[in-house]
């Protein structure tokens, strides 16, 4: 016994004496917060110098914050994606680490109302959450709390809630999907030029999460842009009943590759689909990240879209106490809806003009990406479509999403309503 | 002969049993190596980040005390792992391995949920509440049964059968979930009857997590009644130590495995009632969060002894959210504070051996001292 206290007694002294080693740095530690507590009011008085009408508000606002709900972390492209633009807003308006809170890794239930009735305790004056789920719970904490704003991407229900402090958000992103459809098109265009395949081998895959109108928007919206450029082609998708699940995403690319799939596009969260094309040498259409170091030789092109003007509008908005957009859809032209860089060493020559001149079209309104002219259903031309919009338990449909010749995607309501299977894509 | 036993060489370790360490030097080891566990959890942080690891402490239990909020959600979750550790735990005692606490309660849940949307809308409450008991207690005893009557008739290994039953289990709510997802193919239920709360669990004194808690306490007593002084707790005690030995003094230990793990199953399928109706008002594959296996930990970490099982579960709550405070206040990844977490864990599992056994280490030899 007294040796097993004596051996305890010299561990903890070890122990101790680290610890004595590092004090130093320990203490350093709050210098540092210091410095940047000292520094952000500087900053954040940077802006009023130069409009006089603002002058009080940084001030004002020293005891702002502003809440994230996560449903991952950085680890899931999905959420890093939220995570990167929540960070560089913060850096642009010059708020510190203790103005932004992080709630990492909050599933979809109880604990997502939790998480957010916790921001408010702590003070949180906006709150935002990333996940579809996350919605009826956040809807839960904005009947609680009046007098906190709370937002949500993807969601539905804002529109209908009638809910003061309750907001969506989302983005034009089919647009981003059938410009990034194009550099596939032109990969294929490029393929049967070399002889690699012919005009009827002209086959896409693509790996989906849920059979949801957000993944058969954005599908469709990438096969348009395909088919808009290389009209033979058409498209099998797989779907992994998982938003993130990096063997099954991996599993759908590689058996969709063997079933002739010469080029791979994907939305699901995780890196299994890239990974399974720079395997086996198939070009690869991403979503969210740039996958250009990850597979070097078959990334093409990624569209994405940068919450950074949203989180801009939400924070200063709820700052200077202006009302947030109950609606919000971020565009192909306030840079809400990106193309990340074109990966040069895989894109087939002239795609780059090819996107250029697509988007000119987008946001002048000459073309449309679900024009009815471009698309069949079951050899069908479609004239008239009527969307559940509004979401109820038993999923009416109530809007007339078809007129002047195209479907109003996004247009409605933020969230994709574009739940057509049409012509030339094959759910395997 | 004796001479040549002098010439072995002893080893440098040599370890032996003890037999009945007094109470408080068991805790006094214990509690020097939570010490010793905490020491080396600050050497880490300051090696890997650049915090004071006092601070790091002070985060962690500002994530669970740090507002009455706080405190509400810890004793919340601290009573579901606990009341999940309870069920797994008459079937430790009596050497039945079983690991599928987690399909167990997602029945319960899942039985709960069918029922809040069938009839949360058209039936009162109390009416619904006894249904609801009825078709999740059901529901789990089914779950648990059925590899307790195999094992029982055909000598199955139950490890396997409750673990496969997990999946099934999960793979049944995927598939009630392509029914009651709103809106289609979003994978989501949402919150089940938002509107007129039907089904939901009534709050006591305000406080929405109380009922939970109480009916939890009162499992624990119960349990704790039941194991230790009960004929029927006696029997599974019984069976554990010795199959043989229960069958020379009479006791049928086929019967005693399918009653010990219908009541296992049946606190299982209580949890998910309390977890559906109580707590998240929605179900989904993610309803239980592993906490099936982290049950297996408490009530091992407890040695079955369900009062000792509420400290152990409050520990595991208790790192597990101070690890998300950690995660919000410093911006780091909860990888780190899962590391925390391990090496905390590593060291109150591995003090039992220093409980259990003690150490001898080879000393320069003395003139004729045999043993160190």
């Amino acid at each position: 016994m007294k040796r097993i206290l004596s051996l305890v007694l010299a561990l903890l002294l070890v122990f101790v004496m680290a610890g004595c080693s590092s004090a130093p740095e320990a203490t350093e530690a709050p210098e540092a917060t210091d410095a940047a507590g000292t520094e952000a009011p500087a900053e954040s008085e940077a802006p009023a110098e130069e409009t006089p009408a603002e002058s009080e508000a940084p001030a004002a606002n020293a005891d702002f914050k502003v809440g994230f709900i996560f449903l991952h972390d950085e680890n899931s492209t999905y959420d890093k994606n939220f995570m990167d633009a929540a960070t560089a807003v913060q850096q642009k308006l010059g708020l510190t680490d203790e103005q932004v809170m992080f709630k990492t890794n909050i599933p979809e239930s109880n604990e997502c109302y939790e998480a957010a009735a916790e921001l408010v305790d702590a003070g949180c004056d906006v709150i935002f959450a990333d996940s579809f789920g996350h919605e009826d719970y956040m809807i839960q904490a904005a009947r609680e709390f009046p007098e906190v704003q709370f937002c949500h991407a993807s969601g539905t229900q804002a529109h209908t809630a009638g809910l003061a402090n309750f907001h969506n958000a989302f983005a034009d992103i089919y647009q981003g999907r059938y410009l990034a459809g194009i550099a596939a098109g032109m990969k294929i265009n490029e393929m049967i030029e070399d002889g690699t395949i012919t005009a009827d081998q002209a086959k896409m895959g693509y790996v989906g999460a849920f059979p949801y109108a957000e993944v058969k928007s954005g599908m469709t919206s990438f096969y348009l842009g395909a088919k808009s450029v290389c009209p033979t082609v058409t498209m099998d998708v797989r779907y992994t009943n998982s938003w993130f699940d990096i063997a099954k995403e991996k599993e759908a690319a590689t058996s969709l590759i063997n079933d002739g799939c010469v080029v791979i596009s994907q939305h699901a969260d995780s890196e299994g689909a890239p990974r399974a094309c720079e395997e086996n040498n198939v070009p690869n259409v991403a979503y969210n990240i740039s996958t250009i170091p990850i597979a070097p030789n078959t990334a093409l092109i990624s569209s994405a879209i940068s919450w950074e003007p949203y989180f801009t509008l939400m924070i200063e908005s709820a700052m200077n106490g202006e009302e947030i957009p109950t609606d919000y859809c971020a565009t192909l032209a306030d840079g809400g809806v990106i193309l990340t860089e074109l990966n040069t060493a895989c894109a087939a020559e002239g795609t780059q003009e090819a996107i250029d001149a697509a988007m000119e079209q987008l946001l002048s309104g000459e073309l449309h990406v679900f024009d009815t002219a471009n698309f069949t259903v079951g050899g069908e031309t479609l004239t008239s479509y009527m969307a559940d919009v509004d979401t109820d338990a038993d999923f009416t449909p109530d809007t007339e999403a078809i007129s002047d010749g195209y479907f109003h995607e996004s247009e409605y309501r933020s969230a994709p309503y574009f739940d057509l299977d049409i012509d030339g894509i094959t759910t395997k | 002969m004796k001479a040549e036993a002098k010439q072995h060489r002893e080893p440098f370790l040599r370890i032996a049993k003890r037999d009945g360490l007094v109470w408080w030097k068991a805790w006094l080891i214990r509690i020097a190596a939570v010490a010793a566990a905490l020491l080396v959890c600050a050497g880490l942080i300051v090696l890997i980040t650049d915090y004071n690891p006092v601070q790091i402490y002070a985060a962690m239990i500002e994530g669970s005390f740090g507002s009455s909020r706080k405190i509400w959600i810890t004793l919340q979750k601290t009573a579901m792992l606990l009341c999940i550790a309870l069920a797994v735990t008459p079937a430790f005692k009596m050497r039945f391995w079983n690991i599928g606490a987690e399909g167990q309660v997602l029945m319960g849940a899942l039985a709960t949920a069918g029922c809040m949307i069938a009839w949360g809308d058209k039936l009162p409450l109390a009416a619904l509440i006894p249904i609801m008991v009825v078709f999740a207690v059901g529901a789990g005893m089914v779950w648990t049964v059925i590899p307790a009557i195999f094992r029982a008739r055909w000598g199955t290994n139950e490890t396997l059968f409750t673990l496969m039953m997990n999946y099934v289990a999960t793979q049944l709510v995927s598939f009630a979930i392509t029914f009651w997802e709103n809106p289609v193919g979003s994978n989501t239920v949402g919150i089940i009857n938002s509107a007129t709360s039907g089904g939901w669990l009534p709050s006591l004194f305000g406080q929405r997590y109380l009922l939970n808690i109480v009916v939890v306490v009162l499992l624990t007593l119960g349990m704790f009644i039941y194991l230790q002084y009960s004929k029927q707790g006696y029997e599974i005690a019984v069976v554990g130590e010795s199959q043989n030995t229960a069958r020379y003094i009479g006791i049928d230990v086929g019967r005693v495995i399918v009653r010990t793990m219908a009541i296992s199953g049946a606190v299982c399928g209580l949890a998910g009632l309390m977890l559906v109706a109580g707590t998240d008002h929605t179900i989904s594959t993610n309803t239980v969060g592993g906490q099936g296996f982290t049950a297996i930990m408490v009530s091992w970490l407890a040695k079955f002894n369900p009062v000792f099982m509420a400290l152990t579960s409050f520990l595991l709550i208790f790192l597990e959210r101070g690890s998300g405070e950690i995660a919000t206040t410093f911006r780091l990844n909860e990888s780190v504070s899962d590391i925390l977490t391990g090496i905390i864990l590593f060291f109150i599992i591995g003090c039992e051996f220093f409980v259990n056994y003690k150490v001898y280490i080879r000393l320069p030899r003395k003139e004729g001292s045999g043993n160190a």
